[in-house]
C-alpha cells in the first residue's frame, strides 16, 4: 500500500462527490407528492367549483365573517398597508368584475362581492411557474408548495385577478401567535401565498372555511356532477364569473 | 491574459478601489433586505414587480446590444468593425451579469434559486430565461476571451469560435424575445399583451444598448491609448438611430391601436403613464420628458451634420439612453401594473434602500466592464491595433 497524500487527497475528493450526489438525490427524492394526508372522511371530486349567492353575502360585514374564518384557519397575517397578505375579501361590482355600467341598479351598485382565488381550469400561474411551486391538482385546485416557491412573484404578475399575495416581510410578526391554528402551517418570509380551497380541510371531509361560516351562501361542490348542489345553484340562477373573456375558466360562480 | 488587469494607472486603481467601496458599501443594504424580506422596497401586493426587474428588463437590451457591432462584422464582412467586437462581447458579459444580479436581488427566496434548475419547467417562460440568457453569458465569455488570446499571438481564429460567434448573433435575438415573452405572455395585463413587444424590445434595446456601448468606447478612449476608427463611429451611430426611428414607429403603432378601437384596457395604462387617472399623476412628468428627449434624440441623431459631430455625439446618445430608460426602465413595469387588476391605481416608486442595492449590482458591472476593457486595450495596444497616432509612434 502506499499511502501517499496524492491518494488520501484522491480519496477525500471522491468521498466528497459522493456526499454531494447523495444529498442530491435525497432533496430530488424528498419532493414530488403534495404533503396533504387525506384521512378515511375525505371528500374527493372531479373539478371542484364553488357558487356564491351575491344576494345573501353581499356587505363587507358579511364578506369580513368569511375572511376572518379563512385567515383564521390559514394563520394568514394581518399587515397593514400595501404589502399585506388575503386570501379572501370584499369588492365592490366594477373592481370584481369587468363590466362597468353607468346607470346600474342601486342593489347592485351598493354590493360588495367576495373575492379570491378562482382555482381556474387554465390556471395562468401554473404555467408561469418556474418550479412548478404553483401547480393545479387532479381535482382542479391550484395549490401551492410554500417550500419550493422561490418568490419570484411570476405569478402574481401571470393572475389576471390579483388572487396572490407575497409575504414582502415576516409573516409571523403579524399574527397571533397564541391563536394560532396549528393544523396549518405559518410561512416564511419571502414565499407567495393564496386561497388553497381548503385542501386541507377538504382531505379530513370537512367543508372550506368560508362556506362553513357562510351559513348557506357559499357552495361548494363537484361541478362535473350534474347532481351535485353547486350544479343545481348554477341551473336555477344566473351567475357571472370574472373576467370569462381571458380564457382562464375560473371555478367560483357568483349569483347576481 | 488577466494579469492586464492589475497592472494599471493610480487614475485606474481609484476608479477600482471606488467601485469596490460602492460594492461594498451597498452591499450592507442587500443584507438588511436578506433579514427583513423586501419589504425594504416600494413594492406591493399590487406592483409586484419594480425597480430591480425593470432595470433587468433594459439591461438584456444592453447584452443583446453588441450584436450590432458583431452582425454586420460576421455576416457581412464590415472590416471597420474589427476592433470593435471584442467590446460588444464584453458589453454584453457586463450586461447579463448584472441582469442575473438583479434577478437573484429580486426574488423572496434567493436560497431556493437552484429549483429553477432541479425542477425543470418549459412551460415558464423564466425557465427559458434562465436557459438563454446563461447560454449568453457562455457564449460571449467563449468567443470573446478565444478571439483576444488569438489576436494577441497574432494567431488566426479558431474555426470553432466563428461558428459559435454566428450562433451568439442569433442567440441575442433570443434572450430579447424571451424576456418580451416574460411579460407579454400574460392574460389581463394589457399595456404588455401585444404582439409588438418583442419587436419593441429589440427595437429599443438596438438603439439604446450600443448607444451606452458607444459612450463606454468614447470613455475608454479618453482614458487609454485606444483610437476607434471614425468610419466605424459613424456607422454605430447610423444603426442606433434606425433603430430608435423603429422604437418611435413602434410605439406609436401601440398608440394607434389602443386610441383608434377606444378599447378602455387598452388604453387606460397609456392614459395612465402619460395623463394620470383617478388623481394618480405619478409618472407623466416622466414619460414627457422621455419623449421630449427621445425626440430630441432623433433631431441630433438624423441630420448627418449633426450626428458626425464628435463633440455633440456624446450629449445625443446621453438624452437617448435617458429617454429610453424611462420608457423601459420605468414605465413598462409600473404602467403593466397600473391600472391593476381591479381597475384602480397603486402607485409605486422605488425607496432609496432598493436603489443602493441597484447601485451595487451596478457598480459590479461597471467593476466588469472595466477590468474586461482594460484587458482588451492592452492586448490592442500590445498588437498595435487602432491606436492612437501618438501611441503609435511610441
Amino acid at each position: 500500500m502506499n499511502h501517499t497524500r496524492r491518494n488520501f487527497l484522491k480519496f477525500m475528493g471522491l468521498a466528497a462527490a459522493g456526499l454531494c450526489a447523495g444529498s442530491a438525490g435525497s432533496v430530488l427524492a424528498a419532493s414530488g407528492a403534495p404533503s396533504v394526508k387525506k384521512g378515511p372522511q375525505a371528500l374527493s371530486a372531479k373539478r371542484w367549483g364553488m357558487v356564491i349567492d351575491t344576494k345573501k353575502v353581499g356587505t363587507k360585514e358579511t364578506i369580513e365573517v368569511l375572511a376572518k374564518a379563512c385567515h383564521q384557519a390559514h394563520n394568514v397575517p394581518n399587515i397593514p398597508g400595501k404589502q399585506n397578505v388575503k386570501w379572501i375579501w370584499a369588492a365592490g361590482f366594477e373592481e370584481a368584475f369587468d363590466q362597468p355600467n353607468n346607470y346600474m341598479d342601486e342593489g347592485l351598485e351598493k354590493r360588495e362581492f367576495p373575492i379570491l382565488c378562482n382555482h381556474c381550469t387554465n390556471p395562468p400561474c401554473v404555467r408561469v411557474c418556474p418550479t412548478q411551486a404553483t401547480y393545479q391538482r387532479p381535482d382542479g385546485i391550484v395549490a401551492m408548495d410554500y417550500h419550493r416557491c422561490i418568490g419570484c412573484r411570476y405569478c402574481m404578475a401571470g393572475c389576471p385577478f390579483g388572487a396572490r399575495s407575497f409575504n414582502f416581510m415576516e409573516p409571523r410578526l403579524h399574527l397571533d401567535l397564541a391563536n394560532l391554528n396549528k393544523e396549518f402551517p405559518t410561512r416564511m418570509r419571502g414565499v407567495v401565498e393564496k386561497c388553497n380551497f381548503c385542501v386541507e380541510r377538504l382531505a379530513q371531509g370537512k367543508q372550506p372555511a368560508c362556506v362553513e361560516a357562510s351559513s348557506g351562501a357559499v357552495v361548494f361542490g363537484d361541478l362535473s356532477d350534474a347532481n351535485s348542489e353547486v350544479r343545481k345553484l348554477l341551473r336555477e340562477h344566473y351567475t357571472i364569473r370574472r373576467k370569462p373573456s381571458l380564457g382562464t375558466e375560473p371555478g367560483v360562480y357568483y349569483i347576481i | 491574459m488577466l494579469e492586464k488587469a492589475l497592472k494599471g494607472s493610480p487614475k485606474y486603481y481609484t476608479w477600482v478601489g471606488f467601485l469596490l467601496l460602492v460594492i461594498a458599501g451597498a452591499s450592507g443594504a442587500y443584507v438588511m433586505q436578506l433579514m427583513q424580506g423586501l419589504t425594504i422596497t416600494g413594492m406591493s401586493r399590487d406592483v409586484s414587480w419594480g425597480f430591480y426587474i425593470a432595470q433587468f428588463t433594459y439591461l438584456v437590451g444592453l447584452a443583446a446590444s453588441g450584436v450590432m457591432i458583431v452582425l454586420p462584422y460576421y455576416f457581412h464582412h464590415y472590416k471597420k468593425f474589427k476592433d470593435l467586437v471584442i467590446f460588444g462581447e464584453f458589453m454584453a458579459i457586463a450586461a447579463v451579469v448584472m441582469c442575473l444580479g438583479f434577478i437573484v436581488v429580486d426574488i423572496g427566496q434567493p436560497q431556493r434559486m437552484l429549483n429553477v434548475v432541479l425542477f425543470p419547467t418549459p412551460n415558464s417562460i423564466l425557465f427559458w430565461d434562465m436557459l438563454v440568457l446563461n447560454g449568453y453569458l457562455i457564449l460571449n465569455v467563449l468567443v470573446g476571451w478565444t478571439c483576444l488570446e488569438c489576436d494577441r499571438q497574432h494567431l488566426p481564429h479558431p474555426k470553432w469560435s466563428k461558428t459559435l460567434a454566428y450562433v451568439s448573433i442569433i442567440w441575442a435575438f433570443s434572450i430579447h424575445t424571451v424576456t418580451a415573452f416574460l411579460y407579454q405572455g400574460l392574460p389581463g395585463r394589457h399595456y404588455w399583451l401585444t404582439a409588438i413587444l418583442a419587436a419593441r424590445f429589440l427595437a429599443s434595446a438596438f438603439c439604446s444598448g450600443p448607444a451606452i456601448l458607444l459612450l463606454v468606447i468614447m470613455l475608454t478612449e479618453k482614458v487609454t491609448t485606444f483610437k476607434a476608427e471614425t468610419e466605424a463611429i459613424a456607422t454605430l451611430a447610423k444603426i442606433i438611430v434606425y433603430a430608435m426611428c423603429v422604437n418611435v414607429f413602434f410605439f406609436l403603432l401601440e398608440v394607434f391601436t389602443a386610441f383608434y378601437s377606444n378599447i378602455p384596457g387598452h388604453m387606460h395604462s397609456i392614459v395612465y403613464l402619460f395623463q394620470g387617472v383617478h388623481g394618480h399623476h405619478e409618472l407623466v412628468p416622466f414619460m414627457w420628458t422621455a419623449v421630449a428627449l427621445g425626440l430630441g434624440s432623433l433631431a441630433l441623431l438624423i441630420p448627418p451634420k449633426l450626428r458626425d459631430n464628435r463633440k455633440l455625439l456624446p450629449w445625443s446618445l446621453a438624452i437617448l439612453v435617458i429617454a429610453t430608460w424611462i420608457d423601459k426602465g420605468l414605465g413598462l413595469l409600473i404602467g403593466g401594473f397600473n391600472p391593476t387588476p381591479f381597475e384602480t391605481i397603486t402607485p409605486y416608486w422605488p425607496t432609496g434602500k432598493e436603489l443602493i442595492v441597484s447601485a451595487m449590482i451596478y457598480a459590479t458591472g461597471a467593476l466588469v466592464v472595466t477590468i474586461l476593457f482594460k484587458i482588451a486595450t492592452e492586448v490592442k495596444k500590445e498588437v498595435g491595433a487602432s491606436q492612437k497616432p501618438a501611441a503609435a509612434a511610441e
